[in-house]
């Protein structure tokens, strides 16, 4: 267990390395650089340019470059914003809540509705709502989200005037009920693809289950369905769903940043997008390498989880 | 389709095993119906412009905001009088270009990278696949938006950003296939009668694995239609006055308490589309590789 969580831990600071990397070289290679926006300015000489390179470093190296904003990342560092020179650590905190706020009530959506949809698509098999269930999540994987959000909007906003068409909450009204009232729209039309997906394969691990030894033995004892089906048949086809779970996470992420942009919902998503419009390279650099390291964790968590749950399992 | 069971030698069973995967094919109506969908897509919008009666980039202030289904304009005009079902058509010509041409390069790509990676092993194979995994890492619209804002978008750099998206799965699919089919014996065969590794890996090993890179592509075609789609709704993918059916969305959100149709059909075209690629890779998926059937 500790040999590997020690193994996984290295695998995944490796990967980390190159995401850095990556992420450095795609921003820096680029034409345009970070003086971009100062091109712009009236009046701009190019000595003046010349000497703002020099004062923001970009007059370096490349890997000069690279090394000065990896060792200053390790020990917590992470440069501060080109838009108002907060830190840049301090500028995704301020953002992260409602992302992860917007994240987790779709899971809850997802997790609730997949499950059943799952479930009675696997024990109804072949059915009118199985069929249904199969079309329907392949289409839902085919939907825009910011589409899905616009779609939603309009019903649900325009039409109905049953939920705000965006932001966070009222203005001058503070009380949860509103803030949760904001929150149900960007949480489903977030949710529609994770539901699609987590019902395709909690059908498919449910009928895997099924057909296992331990389900006919129970049969064979006399258990009733029903117990059969809660007790035995739902939580061991679950079991893999844990990883499933934390596969999902990047997916969850891209979604959130187009619903938040849909939702003018001001998360992190929304940051990445302003910050990509201002040419802000450290918040862009400190998303990229934030939203890598959430992904790692996740699926870290999921495979520790996994053992914990299913004894069967040895992670070593 | 075709080209991809007759790369097997047509013996008995092999024509026995075409049977049953076009069986499985057909059986699959809703590939069919996918399959039917992309004809009729691609027909319109490649011949649809040059029959209707009115072009996209026609501007008439007079009848802007006209509403679908009541006049001449058959689904209705946009903000500047442009004919919607116009901008529709010549918008597919251009998403659906950058989306096979996305899907042609990144399944080179990802297949070259899957290639040599699977047939070498080693230091090289891991390299190579530690580098897909870290790029996997990234959540893809955040990977394109940072690849899309620093270049300057034209037809061609917003296909190369998606494609540059979007050949991580083929490489790890090709990877997996060479890697087993390396140990067989025909493999060893080859090797044994002094073929070369170029030969080995693109003359042998490869056309054995063409299956789930056909399938892998197909649904690529799907995937690199929705990332342009989100990337020019985004305002960093193919830009104004080219029309897409992303960027016809870009402003939509504007105009959806008074005129919605701007916002619902660049959509249905766009969900028709992806949906008809996935329902078709799907099918073949079936009919090419049982062994991934989960129904």
């Amino acid at each position: 267990m500790t040999r590997f969580l020690l193994r996984r831990l290295m695998q995944s600071l490796v990967l980390l390395w190159l995401v850095s990397i990556i992420g450095f070289a795609v921003l820096h290679l680029a034409p345009g650089g970070p003086l971009a926006e100062f091109t712009l300015i009236p009046g701009m000489t190019p000595a003046q340019l010349k000497l703002i390179a020099h004062q923001m470093g970009l007059d370096r190296p490349l890997p000069v470059q690279y090394w000065e904003w990896f060792r200053r990342m390790l020990v917590g560092n992470w440069g501060r914003s080109y838009r108002d020179s907060q830190p840049v650590l301090d500028v995704i905190a301020a953002h992260i809540g409602p992302t992860l706020e917007l994240m987790v009530s779709s899971t809850i959506i997802a997790v609730v509705l997949g499950t059943w949809v799952g479930v009675l698509g696997a024990i109804r098999r072949y059915s009118v709502f199985d069929y249904l269930a199969t079309v329907g999540a392949m289409i839902a994987l085919s939907i825009p989200t910011f589409w899905f959000g616009l779609v939603v909007i309009y019903i649900f906003s325009v039409k109905l005037a049953w939920l705000p068409a965006g932001n966070l909450y009222t203005v001058g009204n503070g009380s949860f009920l509103d803030y949760a009232v904001h929150l149900i729209a960007p949480s489903v039309v977030l949710a529609l693809v994770t539901i699609a997906i987590w019902s395709r394969y909690l059908r498919a691990s449910m009928l895997e289950v099924v057909n296992q030894d331990y389900i006919r033995t129970a049969r064979a004892k006399g258990v009733p369905e029903r117990t059969i089906l809660f007790r035995h048949t739902i939580r061991n086809a679950l079991l893999p769903m844990i990883t499933i779970a934390g596969l999902q996470l990047p997916t969850l992420l891209s979604g959130a940043l187009v619903t938040e942009t849909v939702f003018t919902w001001p998360g992190m998503g929304r940051l990445f997008l302003d910050s990509i419009g201002y040419r802000d390279y450290p918040v862009v650099m400190g998303i990229l390498m934030f939203s890598a390291i959430l992904v790692l964790l996740g699926n870290l968590i999921a495979d520790l989880l996994y053992a914990a749950a299913d004894p069967r399992i040895r992670l070593d | 389709m075709s080209a991809a069971i007759e790369t097997s030698a047509p013996s008995a069973p092999a024509r026995r095993a075409r049977n049953r995967a076009l069986a499985r094919f057909v059986r699959h109506r809703l590939a069919l119906f996918g399959l039917g969908a992309i004809i009729v897509l691609v027909l319109l919008c490649a011949i649809g412009p040059y029959l209707w009666i009115y072009n996209d980039l026609h501007i008439d202030i007079r009848h802007r905001f006209a509403e679908p289904f009541m006049g001449a304009h058959i689904l209705g005009t946009d903000a500047l009088g442009r004919d919607l079902f116009a901008r529709l058509m010549s918008a597919g010509q251009v998403s659906l270009t950058v989306g096979f041409a996305a899907m042609a390069i990144s399944t080179v790509v990802g297949t070259l990278v899957g290639t040599v990676a699977g047939y070498f092993g080693g230091a090289i194979g891991s390299a190579l696949m530690r580098f897909v995994d870290a790029v996997l890492c990234f959540p893809s619209i955040f990977l394109l938006l940072a690849l899309a804002a620093f270049v300057q978008p034209s037809l061609f750099s917003i296909t190369l950003v998606i494609a540059a998206t979007a050949w991580m799965e083929v490489a790890r699919v090709v990877e997996a296939q060479i890697r087993s089919l390396r140990e067989r014996d025909f493999a060893l065969a080859a090797r044994v009668l002094g073929a070369s590794d170029a030969h080995i890996m693109f003359r042998e090993l490869l056309p054995n694995a063409i299956a789930p890179i056909v399938v892998a592509s197909t649904l690529n075609v799907a995937r690199a239609i929705l990332l342009e789609a989100y990337v020019s709704f985004l305002g960093y993918g193919i830009q104004p006055p080219t029309p897409s059916w992303g960027n016809m969305l870009n402003n939509a959100q504007e105009y959806l308490v008074t005129a919605p149709w701007l916002a619902l059909l660049p959509g249905l075209f766009i969900i028709l589309a992806v949906t008809g690629f996935n329902f078709v890779g799907d099918g073949l998926r079936d009919a090419l590789d049982p062994r991934l059937d989960i129904t």
